[in-house]
């Protein structure tokens, strides 16, 4: 999707020099103004994948093939199959603000998938609005939400984090299950469209809608984790206590990260619900907190880039698989194995965002 | 206890060094116990705006435990710490530490998987000005900030005579250097009072003659310094003041020169049956340093 529009986008004034990681660095030669030589980090210049995983444009090239993909393959199913995958990687770079950003350990991230789901989907049914229009109270729904269940765990060392948000993405399962409002355990059906029921209801249509909206969602989370707040949940990841002593307040900050985490879960519950037109207890289960935390594990914690190919090949492996027919999760486990052997770090591990501007020494001391 | 204090506080008015008028941190009668164990039992002292402040004493002694009550980590069973005047016992590090204290750890606690930089930019997060809103709409106070934090970050690590490269991991880097690093990310706090603990252990001569010269610049910058140090050569040199603690209590306070001069303290280092030996390396010891002081100070 739009990974990299994330990781790089194309403002020139934000990020001016070439993407300078390790690898870039050393074919470059830091600017280095006084002082030691550098060693370089690596004895040869950046090879052509290291190039191409590191482009400026990388945003660009993943939104063109989201927004070229229908062109090779159209077929309603592969248009519903791509608009789900879409969806998914939504959900993945919400769950890696929580996990690959702030390092807390979430079991049960379908919990804020649902509430934004169903929050949409029965007010717009039952008032018979459009969803879109629905967007502002699941915004607060799932800040509510995000509150209601971070508050209270946050405070939990991570172990006990893990299981208690299991046991929330449960409850929630449950009570949409039992609950009359959300029409028990066949859920609820005909919901409106997005923009009403006669608008975007061809599915290319509907698929592009889904790519540009997950693009802005990921590029948000991106640039989010950019900033002072991205900083604080890295801190609180890599060492509490230090994140403390430099100020940090770290429950207030995991609190923002469950936050986000919440606000994209929901949003992609509402793009799940357009995208469906019904929704159901069953599509809320465990199996997709665990997906969608492999998507997050198996891409590569905390990078932005890997989040989204993870997201893409948890959600279309499977797909492409169907002619083993039986067989196909048998190989999807055995692949997944296979990658997290071969790539601890993930497919596409975060890379630190130093750019040769920001790297580059100050001219003036300290006053 | 008390005739201690008394005794303390006559020695601290007595110091040959400039007067400190204004009381930056105030602890007293601090207690602290671990399960039974008594780690602070009536500790008492302070540090004056701009004044550098050395905390020594045997290991064990308490240092670490008296420094992780000031900064909220271990909560006190009694006795008070005051900042500026507000009293911070019960607040959390992070609020202490948003009163302008920052500190360093025994062993260096960076934040390994980030870089160099982002680890300096970690002192920049109680000043930085930007919303979550300038993050997710870039919007020019998101540039200026971040542009803010970048120079800031350089400017510490240049303070700091870091040599390495800023852009990797921190972890990638010499201990030596991470060291510095440590330092550059408590001074980018931009703090009134900083504490270090044992800053100079493990480094070599070299390196310890660069951190002598680095905490008289930071000094030099207006900010008081709390230093916990093993390293006599450095203490005697740097500190204006030197507080001996023992099981967990100030057994003397005063100019370094004097401090030496305190049986109490010969014998908290040597034990009561140190035998003619050692209490012969340990006279030497004092006189070395005696020299050493007033080298400093001509
Ligand atoms: N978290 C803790 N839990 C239990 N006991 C502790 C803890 N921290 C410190 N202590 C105990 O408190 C006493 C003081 O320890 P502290 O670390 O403050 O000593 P120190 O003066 O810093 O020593 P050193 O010079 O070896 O660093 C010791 O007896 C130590 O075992
Ligand atoms: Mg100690």
């Amino acid at each position: 999707m739009s990974a990299g529009d994330a990781s790089q986008e194309g403002t020139p004034h934000v990020e001016p020099g070439p993407q300078a990681g390790q690898g870039a660095q050393a074919g470059q030669g830091p600017p280095v103004k006084h002082g030691p030589p550098v060693k370089p980090v690596r004895g040869r210049g950046p090879s052509v994948v290291t190039r191409l995983m590191e482009t400026r444009y990388l945003g660009w090239i993943g939104l063109a093939i989201a927004l070229g993909a229908p062109l090779i393959i159209a077929t309603p199913y592969a248009l519903n199959v791509m608009t789900s995958a879409a969806i998914f990687v939504m959900l993945a770079v919400g769950l890696n603000i929580v996990v690959g950003y702030c390092g807390l350990l979430d079991l049960g991230y379908a919990a804020f998938f649902a509430v934004g789901a169903y929050t949409g989907g029965v007010m717009a049914a039952e008032l018979d609005i459009p969803l879109i229009a629905t967007v502002p109270a699941v915004l607060v729904v799932t800040v509510v939400a995000g509150i209601v269940i971070g508050a209270p765990t946050l405070r939990l060392r991570s172990d006990y984090l893990a299981i208690v948000t299991l046991g929330f993405g449960e409850i929630i399962r449950i009570c949409a299950t039992n609950l009359e409002i959300t029409g028990g355990p066949s859920g609820i059906y005909g919901i409106p469209g997005l923009f009403g029921d006669d608008v975007l209801t061809e599915p290319a249509a509907f698929y592009y809608l889904t790519v540009l909206i997950v693009a802005v969602a990921v590029l948000l989370a991106a640039r989010l984790g950019r900033s002072r707040l991205g900083r604080a949940w890295r801190f609180v990841r890599e060492d509490e206590d230090a994140a403390e002593a430099m100020g940090v307040h770290t429950y207030k900050v995991k609190l923002a990260a469950y936050i986000g985490g919440a606000v994209w879960g929901g949003m992609a519950g509402v793009l799940f619900a357009a995208h469906l037109t019904a929704i159901s207890p069953p599509s809320f289960t465990f199996l997709w907190s665990a997906l969608v935390l492999m998507a997050v594990v198996l891409g590569g914690m905390g990078s932005t880039p890997g989040v989204v190919v993870g997201a893409v090949f948890i959600s279309l492996a499977p797909e492409l698989l169907r002619d083993l027919a039986d067989y196909r999760f048998f190989v999807f486990g055995v692949l997944l194995i296979l990658v997290m052997i071969v790539r601890p770090q993930g497919l596409w591990p975060h890379r630190s965002q130093e750019t040769a501007r920001t790297a580059a020494r100050s001219k003036e001391p300290v006053a | 206890m008390s005739e201690r204090s008394e005794r303390s506080g006559g020695r601290g008015g007595s110091s040959p060094h400039k007067e400190h008028s204004m009381t930056l941190l105030q602890v007293t009668d601090l207690r602290l116990s671990f399960g039974g164990v008594r780690a602070i039992d009536g500790l008492s002292f302070e540090v004056g705006e701009g004044e550098i402040v050395s905390v020594i004493g045997p290991n064990g002694a308490g240092k670490t435990s008296a420094f992780n009550c000031v900064t909220g980590f271990y909560k006190p069973i009694g006795g008070s710490v005051l900042l500026d005047g507000t009293p911070v016992t019960g607040r959390r590090p992070a609020s202490i530490a948003g009163l302008g204290v920052s500190r360093t750890f025994q062993n260096p606690r960076l934040f390994g998987e980030l870089s160099v930089l982002d680890n300096v930019r970690a002192g920049t997060h109680l000043w930085l000005r930007q919303s979550v809103f300038d993050a997710l709409l870039h919007t020019p106070r998101y540039r200026r900030s971040e542009q803010e934090a970048t120079d800031e970050a350089h400017r510490w690590l240049d303070f700091v005579g870091l040599r390495g490269e800023r852009a990797g991991l921190v972890r990638n880097l010499p201990y030596g250097e991470q060291r510095r690093v440590e330092i550059a990310r408590a001074l980018a706090r931009r703090p009134k009072l900083l504490l270090l603990d044992e800053p100079a252990a493990g480094l070599n001569h070299t390196e310890k003659a660069e951190l002598l010269d680095l905490i008289r610049r930071i000094r030099d910058l207006g900010t008081a310094i709390a230093l916990i140090e093993h390293d006599m050569g450095l203490v005697m040199e740097v500190s204006e003041r030197v507080v001996v603690l023992n099981f967990g209590r100030e057994i003397a306070v005063g100019a370094p020169a004097e401090v030496r001069r305190d049986p109490a303290v010969v014998e908290a280092y040597l034990g009561r049956d140190a035998d003619e030996e050692e209490l012969a390396a340990a006279r030497e010891q004092v006189r070395g340093g005696r020299e050493e002081v007033r080298g400093g100070t001509d």
